[in-house]
C-alpha cells in the first residue's frame, strides 16, 4: 500500500501528514509533485494543509489547476480515497470533489486552537475506528475555515449524512461558542456522495501523539488504511 | 585599483547631503581618507548604510566584545547570520532574535511581518531548517486606539507571514507600558534545527566562483537614505511609496526550500540574506569574512522596476532575496534548483583575488573601496555615559511609603486586579491567531513558562523563551540585565530544560544621550555578568537603538531568547498544577521586594524603587536543583514567580489550563517580618513554585543544591478556590473569579464595540 502526499507551492503541513503515515502508521508514503500529473499508483491521496500558491485570489483557487489535481481527480472519481485536510479541502471544494466552500472565519482572525468534533457517522471508510459520537480533540489554525453551502446542498448533505465531524462542546452540543470560525451547521468536515472524498478543516495529523496533546486523529489514518488494506 | 566615476546626472555631495546620509563631518573624513579621493554619491550611500548604526553597531561594538561567546556546546557565535549550538545526537540548532521597531511603529502590519521575515531567513541560510518563531513585544498603554491598532496589526503581521510559511510561533512575551506608547518594540527570534556538518557559513570564497542574487527581484521599497529627496528620488509617485519594506510569506516559504536544497546540493559556498542594506551590506560581508574581493555588476541584478541607479539596486531592502556564491561552473545546476521553485537567478559578479570590493554599471566603475576595510574600518564610538539624576532620584524612593489604596484591605481585589493587567493576562488574544502547532513537534506551546519542541528522530527536546524587564532596566540597569537572563534561564529551566545558550536584542534610545549610553552599558555588563554564571554564553543577537519618541525614549528593554535542552521527552514539566492532593513546594526565599513591580505601576501608577536583587549564584543553584528534581521525577508542575509576584503565580498555577483548572490552600506564615503586600506581589527573584506528591524529597533535593525549600500549601479542586493565609489575612478568592479576569482581560479590550482588526482591514491609524 501507498500513499501519496501531494505538495504545492506553499503547502507547509505535507510533512506532518507524511510522519503521520509513515512515522506513526509504518506505511510508505511519497510525495506528489504539483507540476507532475500523476498520482504515481498511489492507493490513497491525502491533499495537505498550508497556503497553496500564498492563497493568492483565494484558498485553493489556483492549486486546483495545477497539474497534478487532475490526477488526483481522477483517482478520486475511479473511487480511490482522497483525505483533504484544510487547504486541502479548499482545494477539494474548489476542484469540485466536494460541494460548498470554505470562507472568511466569522472573526475574521486566524484561528489556532485544539477544539472538540463530534463523530456523526462511524460506518465510513474515513472513520470505522471511532466510536458512535465519540467527542475527539482536534487541532484547526486556518483563517478561512467557515463551511458554507446553498440551502440545497446543505440539506442534502444532513439528509444523506456526509457531515462527518461537527464542532461540539465538552458536552457534546454543537454551540456557537465551541464553533471556531463560524461554520454552517458546525460542520467540521463532509464526504462526497460517494464517501471516498473527506474534506476536513480539523488537522487529524497534529493529533497523532498524547505528547503534543492529542492521539484522537490516529484512529482515522488507522480506519482509512485499514479499509484500503482490506 | 580602478578609475571610479560619478554618473552623469549625479547629485554633487555637499555637507548637506553628507548630513542627509547620516555621516558627521569626521566620519566623511575618514572615508576620503580610505579612499584617498572623494566618494561618489553610490560610494556615499554604500557607506551611508554599513556605518549606520544597524549595519555598524559602532556605539555598541566595544561593549559586546565584553559578552562571553565560548561554551563547549557553541559551534558559531556572534558575527554570522545566525548563532549555533550543539544540542547532541549530531545535531545543532540556528538562532537568533532581531528587531522590526521602527518599521513597525509606522505600518504595524508589514513591519512586523518583513521582522518575522528577516529573521527567518538569517536562520535558513545557515543550512537549518526553522521549527520555531518567538516574539518579544512592547506597546503603550492599550487604553489607547492607536495603541490597540497597533497591537492588533503586529500581531496579525506576525500571524500572517508564520502561519504562511508553515514555520510554528510557539512563544513569547508581549507587555504593555506607558514607555513604549510612541514606540512599540517588535523583536521576533526564529529557531532552526540542522545538522552538525551542514553547517553554513557565509564566508565569500575561491576566486572566480560567481555570485548569483537568488528570490524575488529588486525594487524601490525600503531604500536606504530614501528620507532625503534627491532628483532621483522625487518622482511623484516614487514620493509616496511607503518606506516599509513589503513581505510576502509565499515567495519565502519558496525561497526557503530552494535554499535548503542548494545548501545540501553542494553547488554553492556561501549564502546570506539580503537583509538590511540590501545587496550592499550582503556583498560587503561576505567578502570581508573571506578576506576576498569581490565584484558586482549591477546591470545584471534583476530588477522590477525600470530606471533604477546603482545607488538604488544596492541599497533597495526588497524583502525574499538570498545572496549567494556558487561553485564555478555550477551556475545552471543552482538555476535548476530555483527554478524548481518557481524562483529565478542571476550571476551578478565575481570573488576576486584583488582585495576591492568594486560595483560596476556594465564597463563604469561606480563604487570602489579598498579590501575589507568598508567592513572593518567603520567608525566605533564609546560615547560618555552617566545615569541621570531623575533615575537615582525614582531608585531612591522608599516604595513602603507609598500609601495602600482603600480596596487593597482586600489582597483578592489587588490579585483580580493583577491578573487583569494586560501585562499579566492570558494572551490568548494573540497567540490563538499564531500557528502555534504546524510542523507537529510542539509539546508545550505558548502560554507557559517557556515553549518546548521535540527534536524529530531523538527523546531530547528544546526549550525557549525571550524574556525582559525594561521597568527593572530603567531603575537599575546593571541589575535589569542580570535579571533579564536569569529570568530567562529560569523559564527554561521549569519546563525540563538546561539553559544553553542565548541571544540579545538591544533595545534603547539615542546613545549619543551619556544616561542612554549608561543604560546600555550596564545592562550589557549586566547580561555579561548573568552570562558567565549561568553558562549561557551569547551567540548573537541584534542591536536596535534610537527608540525614542517626542514623548521621550523607551524603557531601556534588553530582551533575552534563551535555548534550552530538555535531556528527554520524560522530563518535560508544564507551568500549572495537574492534581488535587499535590503539595506545593516553592523553591528560593521570600524577601522584602516590591521596587519595579508589576503592583506598583497596575495598583499605585508608579515605577520606583530599586528592583529586585539578583543573586546569581542562587540563580545558578537554584536552576541545579530545579533540574535535579525533575530529572528524578519528582516535580509534577514547576512555573517562576515573575511579575505580580507569589499571589499572581499561584493563581497561574491554578487556572493557566482553562481545562483543567485546580484550587490551592496556601500558608505564607512563614514570613511573619514581611509586609503582606512584599510578601504576595514582590518580585523577589530565585523562585520557582513546584507541585509535587514528594514534598520532603523535593525539599531534601533543593537543601543538597543549597536552595531554600518549603511546603507552602496543598493543590486542591478548583471549587475550594485559591486560599492564601498570610500573618494578618485569609483570603479566598474563587478560581472562577481569577480565571475570568486573567483570560478574558485582553479579549474585553480587543473585542468591544470596534474589534481593532476592523482598523488594520481598512488600513489607517486611529489617532487619539
Amino acid at each position: 500500500m501507498k500513499v501519496g502526499v501531494v505538495r504545492f507551492p506553499g503547502s507547509n503541513c505535507d510533512g506532518d501528514a507524511w510522519h503521520a503515515v509513515v512515522d506513526h502508521l509504518g506505511v510508505d508514503a511519497v510525495y506528489l509533485w504539483h507540476k507532475t500529473a500523476s498520482t504515481e499508483g498511489c492507493d490513497v491521496v491525502i491533499l495537505p494543509g498550508g497556503f497553496s500558491y500564498g492563497d493568492y485570489l483565494r484558498p485553493g483557487a489556483i492549486a486546483r489547476f495545477s497539474p497534478v489535481m487532475s490526477a488526483v481527480v481522477a483517482h478520486a472519481r475511479r473511487g480511490g480515497p482522497v483525505l483533504a485536510i484544510c487547504n486541502g479541502f479548499q482545494i477539494a471544494c474548489e476542484a469540485g470533489l466536494l460541494p460548498g466552500a470554505l470562507l472568511r472565519n466569522a472573526s475574521l482572525r486566524f484561528v489556532c486552537d485544539t477544539v472538540r468534533l463530534a463523530v456523526q457517522r462511524t460506518d465510513t471508510m474515513f472513520t470505522a475506528r471511532y466510536a458512535p459520537g465519540q467527542i475527539l480533540r482536534i487541532p484547526v489554525a486556518h483563517g478561512d475555515g467557515r463551511y458554507t453551502a446553498d440551502a440545497d446542498t446543505l440539506t442534502q448533505l444532513e439528509a444523506e449524512g456526509r457531515v462527518m465531524f461537527r464542532y461540539v462542546d465538552a458536552n457534546g452540543e454543537p454551540t456557537s461558542q465551541a464553533n471556531p470560525n463560524g461554520a454552517l451547521n458546525n460542520i467540521a468536515g463532509i464526504v462526497n456522495a460517494e464517501g471516498n472524498v473527506l474534506g476536513m478543516m480539523p488537522h487529524p495529523e497534529r493529533a497523532m501523539d498524547v505528547r503534543l496533546g492529542s492521539a484522537d486523529g490516529v484512529a482515522l489514518f488507522e480506519s482509512l488504511l485499514a479499509k484500503v488494506a482490506a | 585599483m580602478s578609475t571610479v566615476m560619478a554618473r552623469p546626472g549625479d547629485p554633487v555631495i555637499t555637507p548637506a547631503l553628507i548630513a542627509e546620509h547620516g555621516l558627521t563631518p569626521e566620519e566623511y573624513e575618514r572615508l576620503t581618507a580610505m579612499l584617498g579621493r572623494a566618494p561618489t554619491f553610490t560610494e556615499l550611500g554604500v557607506v551611508s548604510a554599513l556605518w549606520s548604526e544597524h549595519c555598524s553597531y559602532k556605539h555598541s561594538r566595544p561593549l559586546l566584545r565584553t559578552l562571553p561567546t565560548q561554551a563547549p556546546w557553541v559551534l558559531q557565535g556572534p558575527g554570522e547570520n545566525a548563532g549555533v549550538i550543539a544540542v547532541g545526537d549530531g545535531l545543532a540548532v540556528a538562532f537568533k532574535i532581531e528587531s522590526h521597531n521602527h518599521p513597525s511603529a509606522v505600518e504595524p502590519y508589514q513591519g512586523a511581518a518583513t521582522g518575522v521575515g528577516g529573521i527567518l531567513r538569517d536562520v535558513f541560510t545557515m543550512g537549518a531548517r526553522p521549527i520555531a518563531l518567538l516574539n518579544s513585544l512592547r506597546f503603550g498603554s492599550l487604553d489607547s486606539a492607536r495603541v490597540r491598532w497597533l497591537f492588533a496589526g503586529v500581531v496579525k503581521g506576525i500571524g500572517d507571514y508564520g502561519n504562511c510559511i508553515g514555520v510554528p510561533t510557539v512563544g513569547g512575551e508581549v507587555v504593555f507600558d506607558p514607555a513604549y506608547e510612541g514606540n512599540p518594540l517588535v523583536n521576533a527570534m526564529c529557531i532552526g534545527v540542522l545538522r552538525e556538518e551542514e553547517l553554513m557559513r557565509a564566508v565569500a570564497q575561491g576566486v572566480g566562483n560567481p555570485i548569483m542574487a537568488v528570490g524575488a527581484r529588486t525594487g524601490r521599497d525600503g531604500i536606504n537614505g530614501a528620507s532625503f529627496a534627491s532628483e532621483d528620488l522625487s518622482d511623484e509617485n516614487d514620493a509616496k511609496r511607503p518606506r516599509v519594506q513589503v513581505g510576502d510569506p509565499f515567495t519565502e516559504k519558496l525561497l526557503l526550500e530552494a535554499s535548503l536544497e542548494l545548501i545540501t546540493s553542494g553547488h554553492i559556498v556561501a549564502i546570506q540574506d539580503m537583509g538590511a542594506a540590501g545587496l550592499t551590506s550582503s556583498s560587503a560581508e561576505m567578502a570581508a569574512r573571506g578576506d576576498v574581493g569581490v565584484t558586482i555588476d549591477v546591470t545584471k541584478v534583476p530588477v522590477r522596476e525600470t530606471g533604477m541607479t546603482p545607488y538604488e539596486i544596492l541599497l533597495s531592502e526588497s524583502q525574499e532575496r538570498m545572496l549567494v556564491v556558487a561553485r564555478a561552473g555550477h551556475e545552471d545546476a543552482v538555476r535548476e534548483i530555483l527554478a524548481k521553485w518557481d524562483l529565478s537567478a542571476a550571476v551578478i559578479g565575481e570573488v576576486i583575488a584583488e582585495p576591492v570590493y568594486r560595483v560596476t554599471e556594465g564597463d563604469r566603475v561606480v563604487a570602489e573601496f579598498p579590501g575589507s576595510r568598508l567592513v572593518t574600518d567603520c567608525p566605533v564610538y564609546e560615547p560618555p555615559a552617566e545615569e541621570s539624576a531623575a533615575a537615582v532620584e525614582r531608585r531612591r524612593v522608599d516604595v513602603h511609603a507609598i500609601a495602600p489604596r482603600a480596596q487593597e484591605q482586600d489582597p483578592v481585589w489587588t490579585l483580580t486586579q493583577l491578573l487583569s493587567s494586560p501585562t499579566i493576562a492570558s494572551k490568548a488574544w494573540v497567540w490563538r491567531q499564531y500557528d502555534s502547532m504546524v510542523q507537529t513537534s510542539t509539546v508545550r506551546g505558548p502560554g507557559g513558562d517557556a515553549a518546548v519542541i521535540r527534536l524529530r528522530g531523538t527523546d531530547r527536546a528544546l526549550a525557549s523563551c525571550i524574556d525582559g524587564n525594561g521597568r527593572y532596566v530603567a531603575l537599575d540597569p546593571r541589575v535589569g540585565g542580570r535579571i533579564a537572563v536569569a529570568e530567562a534561564a529560569r523559564n527554561v529551566a521549569c519546563t525540563g530544560a538546561r539553559p544553553r545558550a542565548i541571544t540579545n536584542n538591544l533595545n534603547f534610545g539615542n546613545p549619543k544621550r551619556p544616561e542612554i549610553f549608561f543604560q546600555l552599558r550596564e545592562a550589557v555588563a549586566g547580561i555579561g555578568e548573568a552570562c558567565r554564571v549561568l553558562e549561557t554564553p551569547v551567540t548573537g543577537g541584534n542591536v536596535s537603538l534610537y527608540n525614542e519618541s517626542p514623548k521621550g525614549a523607551i524603557h531601556p528593554t534588553p530582551t533575552i531568547g534563551m535555548v534550552g535542552v530538555i535531556e528527554s521527552l520524560s522530563h518535560v514539566t508544564p507551568s500549572a498544577f495537574t492534581t488535587a492532593g499535590d503539595a506545593i513546594v516553592l523553591l528560593g526565599h521570600c524577601t522584602d521586594e516590591l521596587g519595579g513591580s508589576e503592583y506598583l505601576l497596575r495598583i499605585h501608577d508608579t515605577l520606583a524603587g530599586a528592583p529586585p536583587t539578583c543573586n546569581l549564584q542562587a540563580e545558578r543553584h537554584l536552576i541545579d536543583a530545579l533540574l535535579d528534581a525533575i530529572g528524578k521525577g519528582l516535580v509534577r508542575s514547576a512555573h517562576d514567580v515573575s511579575d505580580g509576584g507569589l499571589a499572581v503565580a499561584l493563581a497561574e498555577c491554578c487556572m493557566l489550563d482553562r481545562e483543567r483548572m485546580t484550587g490551592a490552600s496556601v500558608d505564607l506564615t512563614a514570613w511573619p517580618a514581611l509586609p503582606e503586600r512584599a510578601l504576595l506581589f514582590g518580585e523577589a527573584q530565585g523562585r520557582v513554585l513546584v507541585s509535587t506528591s514528594t514534598p520532603d524529597a523535593v525539599v531534601a533535593v533543593a537543601q543538597r543544591h543549597g536552595v531554600p525549600a518549603r511546603t507552602i500549601g496543598t493543590v486542591t479542586d478548583a471549587s475550594h478556590g485559591l486560599v492564601l493565609r498570610t500573618g494578618t489575612h485569609r483570603a479566598v478568592a474563587s478560581i472562577a473569579a481569577l480565571a475570568d479576569a486573567f483570560h478574558l482581560a485582553i479579549p474585553r479590550i480587543m473585542d468591544g464595540d470596534t474589534p481593532a482588526e476592523h482598523a488594520v482591514a481598512a488600513g489607517h491609524a486611529p489617532v487619539d
